[in-house]
């Protein structure tokens, strides 16, 4: 008994302590990439090019996703509302929790589950079929022309994905609450106008999807790079690269909405 | 077998690069290494000439790979000296050694094309990273590599689309692409047919003569290497156990040598794995008729 009690208690030390290195391997990985980043500047085609795959390719499943988000809010809504008699504040009600949360997390996580994984997996089968050993090889720095355009492509794309996100969202609820529910357009628009503060609900849904982007893109490359070279190790760093991200945009959600919002 | 094409001899190098040139162009002088206490080199000592095609044997993980790595500066040794082109790696910062590997090329064993590159991208990437050269230039001296490979037809391919032997022959390309003094072979003729296997070995002589370049081939195919090599070094466990040109090697007197080039299934490398005796494990002992 006590035995097994030692047991557990040596388990937990030594995943808590497994888990702390980690996290130390990959701060300096990141730190690694930012330093590494100065091709990405002399060379931006490349980063281009790593937006067209993680961003322009996620563009379908977070436009699509962002319009039955913002329908549903609106039904959700419109029921709610109409027992205290204020249908009329649907348009705010829709366009606050898309700016200020739905936003920003969901399309972090649909960015994490689409565009980390296969970051994820590329660089994982990059490194398993020896082409990263190779471009080394040729005196070309992996970090700098492999990562660290995917690790800026991740960060500049999220953000844009999550206001695209946001913006067809709010037709969503526009289509449900006026168009097929009957609410008022001009009220629905002028009260969203009115209650709508730039500063507190746009520019801090942006911080939060730049700061998701950072966190999904960290991950995602990281996972890769530390990928085990084999076809399970590779399968299981994607996996990790979609619950670690997802874990970390809700915690950081958290922090960032309790620094954010306090006083709201 | 298809017999090996004339050796052309080099020119004769300048008088004041002599001295430089009668240096070995790779020296290991003592080397060890090991991961943690688990050592895979041991006090290691070896010579490749400038010119030659000197081929590293041995069995699998006996350390051979490691030994490129180590040429490579991508691992350092934990005692001992490796030097290539008269700098000890070991010391070098990373400047310097990517300095130096841009006089290496290496060929990975199954090739490590870049699969979201075609052909022609993959040999152009090493001139596009690493050179400012306009690009009609780039094109031309692409097209000049993958003739020498004999895969000009294929530039617009995709590594996907590629047999082993053409993706080995494109890598090849990509390899000599800067011309470089030292070229690495890891396994050059592993999972090829014949007919890939004889143009491989072939390329790797004629290359080496044509860029007046020196090769290191390491491998455990003894058929095919021998056609092409100068010197030869068979390692087991991390040491080398015999050196010499092909015919001293393979009348060597050396039990593992002998084993190893001609394929006996026991002797230095025993055929059974150890483990307890075979008739106590049965519970036959004390049952003797």
């Amino acid at each position: 008994m006590i035995d097994r009690g030692l047991l557990t208690v040596r388990g937990a030390g030594r995943s808590t302590i497994d888990g702390v290195l980690r996290l130390g391997y990959a701060t300096r990985f990141l730190w690694l990439t930012l330093t590494h980043s100065l091709t990405c500047l002399q060379r931006p085609r490349l980063v281009v090019r790593e937006i067209y795959f993680s961003g322009v390719l996620s563009l379908v499943i977070v436009l699509v996703s962002g319009l039955f988000v913002g329908m549903v809010l609106a039904l959700q809504g419109y029921q709610t509302l109409r027992t205290y008699g204020s249908e009329s504040a649907l348009g705010v009600l829709v366009a606050l929790s898309l700016l200020r949360e739905l936003g920003p997390v969901i399309s972090a996580l649909l960015f994490a589950s689409r565009a980390g994984s296969a970051v994820t997996a590329e660089i994982g089968l990059m490194k398993a079929t020896e082409q990263l050993r190779a471009m080394e090889m040729m005196a070309v720095d992996p970090v700098a022309r492999v990562i660290a355009p995917r690790f800026w492509a991740g960060v500049l794309s999220l953000p844009v994905l999550s206001a695209m996100f946001t913006a067809i969202g709010i037709y969503g609820g526009y289509l449900i609450g006026v168009v097929l529910l009957g609410v008022d357009e001009g009220s629905f628009w002028s009260q969203m106008q009115n209650s709508v503060d730039f500063r507190e609900d746009v520019v801090n849904g942006m911080i939060k999807s730049l700061v998701f982007g950072v966190a999904v893109a960290w991950i995602a490359v990281f996972e890769g790079y530390d990928a085990p070279p084999t076809a399970e190790g590779v399968s299981g760093a994607t996996t990790r690269t979609v619950v670690t991200s997802a874990l970390a945009i809700l915690f950081l959600d958290y922090i960032l909405t309790s620094l954010m919002f306090r006083g709201a | 077998m298809s017999p090996v094409p004339p050796v052309p001899s080099l020119p004769p190098a300048p008088a004041a690069r002599a001295a430089a040139h009668a240096e070995p162009l790779v020296a290991f002088r003592g080397v060890s290494f090991g991961y943690g206490r688990r050592m895979i080199l041991e006090g290691l000592d070896l010579e490749v000439p400038r010119g030659q095609v000197v081929s590293i044997m041995g069995g699998s993980g006996c350390g051979k790979t490691t030994l490129l790595r180590l040429i490579g500066g991508a691992v350092k040794a934990s005692s001992g000296s490796v030097r290539v082109a008269g700098q000890a790696v070991e010391t070098l910062r990373r400047d310097d050694l990517y300095r130096l590997r841009r006089r290496m090329g290496m060929l990975f064993q199954f090739g490590a094309l870049f699969t979201d590159l075609s052909v022609f991208d993959n040999v152009a990437f090493p001139m596009r990273e690493r050179t400012d050269l306009p690009e009609p230039v780039i094109r031309d001296l692409v097209l000049l590599k993958l003739h020498a490979v004999g895969l000009r037809g294929a530039a617009r391919l995709m590594p996907n689309e590629l047999s082993g032997g053409m993706a080995r022959r494109v890598a090849l390309a990509r390899a000599i692409a800067l011309d470089p003094e030292l070229i690495m072979y890891d396994e050059p003729f592993t999972g090829l047919d014949p007919i890939s296997l004889a143009v491989i070995s072939n390329l790797i002589r004629t290359l080496n003569v044509a860029l007046g370049a020196t090769s290191i081939v390491v491998t455990h195919d003894v058929r095919e290497s021998m056609r092409i090599l100068d010197y030869c070094y068979l390692m087991a466990e991390g040491r080398i156990v015999a050196r010499g040109t092909p015919d001293e090697i393979l009348a060597s007197d050396q039990p593992y040598a002998r084993q190893f080039f001609h394929g006996g299934i026991d002797g230095a490398v025993p055929f059974h794995y150890p483990g307890a005796d075979y008739r106590t494990e049965l519970g036959l002992a004390g049952h003797d008729r």
